[in-house]
């Protein structure tokens, strides 16, 4: 049935209604392109909202201590709480199936100096998987490994805009910095992956955690633990899982289990959560929003068909006294109304991605606005679906002409 | 027809052998038009029975009734009714088209048929690009095309002048000493002389029918 005939048929009869055609492809086409403007927007927002966090591993969970701000147990409230070793080790011990990575951090303010050039950072020292929990690529010689840890070297890593800051073109590795007055030999250089993270990051020095404990305190103390959970975990898992850790601190320092203070963790599932969250009603918005407007498209192109259609009744009436069985007439009206429908709809997409992609809406919270190839086929497919829609009322009016009637109007 | 049923044809009775060139007479209201259309499968008929070539026409689907009209019916109309934005030759070729056969094929059977009626070298020229004696010349030509039984024109005639006029009725002549049946819808005196046999119609019933001399033109 379909053939180059039926196809040349609608070809004529929209090439002879140029005027007509166009009216009713430009509903489609408007609602399209604003569909797709909308859905960048929201594609925009949620690019802002991954990059925002892009620094850290997405499955990260950083467990922070404070003091306490409930008595219990006879403690008073206002009890520092202080994180060591055993209590790494536990943790490490106890939750080793849902931990990926793992690390301690001791935070130090040093002033470093090479040469002449002098200036303070932060030292961050930590254990070898640290790297993994960090965005943190290496640029040129290692991170932290376990023999650093084991044998207390004096081995550090430093950011790429502390060599800038210091060394003015020498290769660090291997060279001595001056760290408060003791030295520490260079043994890798890494650059922060994450674009517009910032300076900060890259002016961190790295150290094995167990040397800076010895140096700096002589004791076992731990600032902050870092892990990444296990990526099998769902993200209601992780959330769990992340409270259970807290349980399980709060348990060991007899904290009590409402205290909102003394232990403290960010874990990015939950944060993924909400955005996912948000996301999911932005999405659910966009959706509403595009489908209204489609479907006011569709009226429109219904509308235009039911007015093709009586303007073409006579024309209709000839086709049937000639032969032509209602299947074919509607056949007719069903593809010209899916091709107008279909091609205005593609236009419409054309000009809401060219429109996407000519503004700059960083400053508006939008990166990188932008509509996916799945978005494209799940559009054409419904533009179809739409046109067959539209074509519903007017194809079947057309089919049910009575040709005597159809000859007769003038 | 209409949605209120009125008794426009009361009772009639008629029988057209092949060959024959009838002329059905009658002034307005007299029905002529509505017999035309129960005869051309365009109107169901409310009682009674109507054959067309051995085979019953009563209670037919949309489809079946578009494929008898195909098969056994050519239609000539008053205002022609071609389709404006078509060719001559897609005119004609039309209801091959809904024959079902294939583009070459439709493309040389509907050329045959335009030279037939003189007008191949008309082939590539819309409907408004005619005259009114060319028109009904490639509307006569498409009816032709399927190579129906019977040949039904309504007032053939009727926009055309006298010279255009006689020039349609010597060719439906000419196609009736080839063996065609016709059936014209007229109330010009004139036209049906130009017939084997009239019937007259009046208020629904026949008044007349009677098999005359025809007057051949030359």
């Amino acid at each position: 049935m379909i053939d180059i005939g039926l196809f040349s048929e609608i070809f004529q009869s929209l090439n002879k209604n140029k005027l007509r055609t166009l009216l009713s492809g430009f509903t489609v086409a408007f609602a399209i392109m604003l569909f797709t403007i909308l859905f960048g927007i929201a594609n925009g927002f949620q690019n802002t909202f991954n990059n925002e966090f892009a620094g850290d591993a997405n499955n990260s969970i950083f467990i922070f201590s404070g003091r306490t701000s409930k008595a219990v147990k006879g403690y008073q409230t206002g009890r520092r709480i202080q994180f060591d070793n055993p209590l790494y080790s536990t943790i490490k011990k106890e939750f080793s199936d849902d931990i990926e990575f793992i690390t301690g951090r001791v935070y130090k303010n040093v002033t470093a100096s090479f040469g002449n050039e002098k200036s303070s950072y932060s030292v961050r020292a930590v254990n070898p998987d640290h790297q993994f929990i960090e965005k943190s690529e290496i640029k040129e010689g290692r991170f932290i490994n376990p023999l650093d840890i084991k044998n207390y070297t004096k081995n550090i890593v430093i950011g790429n805009l502390v060599v800038e800051d210091l060394f003015g073109g020498i290769d660090p590795i291997g060279k001595y910095l001056d760290l408060n007055k003791i030295k520490f030999k260079i043994i890798g250089v890494f650059v922060e992956r994450t674009e517009g993270s910032d300076s900060n990051e890259a002016r961190v020095i790295y150290m094995p955690i167990s040397t800076a404990q010895k140096i700096y305190g002589n004791n076992d103390y731990i600032d902050q633990i870092n892990l990444t959970y296990n990526t099998n975990l769902s993200e209601e898992e992780a959330v769990a899982f992340g409270n259970k850790i807290v349980d399980k601190i709060k348990d060991e320092f007899s904290v009590a289990e409402n205290d909102q203070s003394a232990v403290r963790a960010r874990n990015r599932a939950r944060e993924n959560q909400e955005i996912t969250q948000f996301n999911g009603v932005l999405a659910i918005l966009v959706l509403i929003i595009g489908m209204g407007t489609l479907v006011a498209g569709v009226v429109g192109i219904s509308n235009i068909m039911i007015f093709i259609v009586k303007e073409r009744t006579k024309e209709i009436g000839i086709r049937k006294a000639l032969g032509a069985p209602p299947s074919s007439i509607k056949l007719i009206i069903v593809l010209e109304s899916v091709f107008v429908t279909a091609i205005s709809g593609y236009f419409g997409l054309v000009l809401g991605g060219l429109a996407l992609n000519s503004f700059d809406l960083k400053d508006y919270w939008i990166t990188d606005p932008g509509v996916s190839t799945s978005l494209v086929i799940g559009a054409t497919l419904t533009l179809i679906l739409a046109g067959l829609i539209a074509a519903y009322v007017p194809a079947n009016r057309a089919a049910s002409i009575k040709p005597i009637v159809a000859l007769r109007d003038e | 027809m209409g949605d209120s049923s009125l008794h426009v044809l009361k009772g009639i009775n008629l029988y057209v052998e092949k060959g024959e060139m009838v002329a059905i007479m009658g002034s307005s209201g007299s029905g002529k038009s509505t017999l035309l259309n129960i005869i051309g499968i365009l109107d169901e008929l409310d009682s009674g029975e109507y054959t067309l070539d051995g085979i019953e026409i009563k209670d037919l689907t949309e489809k079946k009734a578009a494929q008898y009209r195909n098969k056994f019916l050519g239609f000539v109309f008053q205002s022609f009714n071609l389709i404006n934005f078509k060719n001559a030759l897609e005119n004609v070729a039309l209801p091959l088209y809904y024959q079902g056969l294939k583009r070459k094929e439709r493309q040389e059977k509907a050329m045959f048929h335009l030279q037939k009626v003189g007008l191949a070298d008309w082939s590539t020229h819309l409907p408004n690009e005619l005259s009114g004696g060319q028109k009904q010349r490639v509307a006569i030509a498409r009816a032709l095309a399927a190579e129906p039984k019977l040949l039904l024109a309504d007032e053939p005639t009727g926009a055309l002048d006298s010279a255009t006029s006689q020039e349609i009725m010597q060719f439906l002549q000419q196609l009736n000493d080839e063996g065609k049946t016709i059936l014209i819808v007229t109330h010009e005196e004139d036209i049906s002389l130009m017939c084997k046999r009239i019937v007259r119609l009046k208020d629904g019933v026949i008044m007349e029918d009677k098999k005359i001399k025809q007057n051949r033109l030359v």
